[in-house]
């Protein structure tokens, strides 16, 4: 695209993007970093995790501000509007995620000394895979400005439902088995929830970059998996 | 076009106007929509205010210039030479950039355009010039002094009463060529709200090189450039999603 004739304008919006990148890099590897707290039963890594949530919300903070300033000052169009309100919905989803990844690490912390049987895990495992290639995905195609990447994300949520309300059932059941084990399972569940709502943070991701290149809205029927949720909780 | 269907009160039909042997407006088609407000927006030379003239056939005081095609005003083609052309300026009134006042009274800058049509007896002149400056949002701050001097007014005084006076004669549809660019930002602020009232009874056209302008006022904008009709959507759409990549450059200021 060209550029535009009053070049700090470029250098603003660049500001933007790149303040976005730098957080979209420090939730992935937030991300990343529980699977493997997870996987090792590292709870000094689950430590490092929520220390850093700081940073992206300081992030958010700085993004709004500068988004904001760039609004008054520019009075963005087209395409460039459209950007920097994506950078204050993103912002808003990165910071969000932190959160939730934050608040596993925090559960895996509380699991010292009691971790639960890795037949479990493998589970949790096997559904923050897939949030993380799902995030990981969606921030590339903001980088790239990839509205067909960004769709791919925004198809697949469903998967992740699915993924959660499985791992809902077998958890489920294992606490129904032994009173013994609820305690961990409840600590798995919640990560479990927390998951699925990372998913749905890159959903949105998804939704806003796909509008933010092509100035379409995906459809309001964002693809969902079965809610079993419901079902099972009451017939238990 | 993706836009709903409304009344049409002008209809271009494939315009090309001429300035002796140059083209410069190059087969233009586009709806003025009844009761609304359509703005032209473009870099310099791209025919918006040549297309302005076009509408009320200003061009026809210069004997090099002329159209080709039409322009339905509620289906009737103004470019035929039958037309009558007091009668068409008094339908499709214009708004200059530069206030253009009468020098005589306020009262007498819409008096004069009423008594070329019409034979009023003073009472019902009072109510029409009262009315015309009352559509003019200017009443009230002029009421007291109406035989003062037109020219003795602030710009955004002048300004509203050169629209007064447009409205005097009772148009369908007003033209305004850069109405603001001289006035101050409150006098500006006032115009657009006047023009947003005006709306609801006439149909607007405004050329502005103020694409904020364009923005806030308009319900309907063309972009053009070099005499050509690039683009013409809802405001909302060409503000926040154009289609084409001329129009975007445009308005986010990466032309040129």
């Amino acid at each position: 695209m060209t550029e535009h004739t009053v070049s700090a304008f470029d250098a603003e919006l660049k500001d933007l993007q790149r303040t976005i990148a730098e957080m979209g890099g420090i939730a992935e590897r937030m991300l990343s970093d529980a699977v493997e707290a997870l996987a090792r039963q590292d709870t000094r890594l689950a430590q490092k995790i929520v220390a850093t949530d700081q940073r992206l919300d300081a992030l958010q903070r700085e993004i709004e501000e500068m988004a904001i300033h760039t609004i008054a000052r520019r009075q963005p169009m087209a395409v460039d509007l459209r950007d920097v309100i994506a950078t204050i919905r993103i912002a808003n989803d990165l910071e969000r995620v932190g959160d939730l990844v934050k608040n596993m690490a925090k559960r895996i912390m509380a699991m010292e000394n009691n971790f639960p049987p890795q037949k479990l895990l493998v589970g949790l495992n096997g559904i923050t895979m897939l949030a993380l290639q799902q995030f990981k995905t969606v921030i590339d195609a903001y980088t790239t400005r990839d509205a067909m990447a960004a769709l791919s994300v925004w198809q697949r949520d469903g998967e992740i439902d699915n993924l959660y309300n499985s791992l809902f059932r077998e958890l489920l059941t294992y606490m129904m088995e032994d009173p013994r084990n609820i305690g961990f399972c409840t600590q798995l569940l919640f990560s479990a929830k927390n998951i699925e709502r990372i998913g749905d943070h890159a959903t949105n991701i998804a939704e806003t970059v796909y509008y933010l290149v092509t100035g379409e809205n995906l459809s309001l029927d964002r693809p969902r998996g079965e809610s079993e949720e419901m079902a099972v909780a009451a017939s238990a | 076009m993706s836009v709903a269907a409304h009344p049409e009160k002008v209809t271009v039909r494939d315009l090309k106007f001429f300035y002796g042997s140059n083209l410069a407006l190059k087969n233009i088609n586009l709806p003025l929509y009844d009761h609304k407000v359509t703005a032209f927006i473009g870099p310099s030379g791209c025919g918006k205010s040549t297309l302005l003239r076009v509408l009320n056939r200003m061009y026809d005081l210069y004997p090099k210039q002329r159209a080709e095609g039409e322009v339905l005003l509620d289906g009737k083609n103004i470019l035929d030479k039958n037309q009558d052309l007091n009668v068409l300026r008094a339908r499709i009134g214009m708004v200059f950039q530069k206030p253009t006042p009468f020098p005589m009274s306020i009262y007498d800058n819409i008096a004069f355009g009423i008594r070329l049509y019409e034979d009023l007896p003073k009472s019902e002149m009072d109510g029409r010039v009262e009315t015309a400056l009352r559509g003019a949002a200017l009443w009230e701050e002029v009421k007291d002094k109406l035989n003062a001097s037109g020219l003795s007014l602030s710009g955004g005084q002048q300004q509203r009463l050169c629209i007064a006076r447009s409205v005097a004669v009772k148009p369908d549809v007003i033209l305004f060529d850069e109405p603001c660019s001289a006035l101050d930002p409150i006098s500006t602020a006032k115009v657009e709200e006047l023009i947003d009232e005006l709306k609801t009874r006439y149909t607007i056209a405004i050329v502005t090189h103020n694409m904020q302008q364009a923005a806030r006022v308009s319900d309907y904008t063309a972009f053009m450039y070099l005499g050509e009709l690039i683009e013409y959507d809802e405001t909302s759409r060409i503000f926040t999603s154009p289609k084409q990549q001329q129009t975007q450059d445009y308005i986010t200021g990466r032309f040129g």
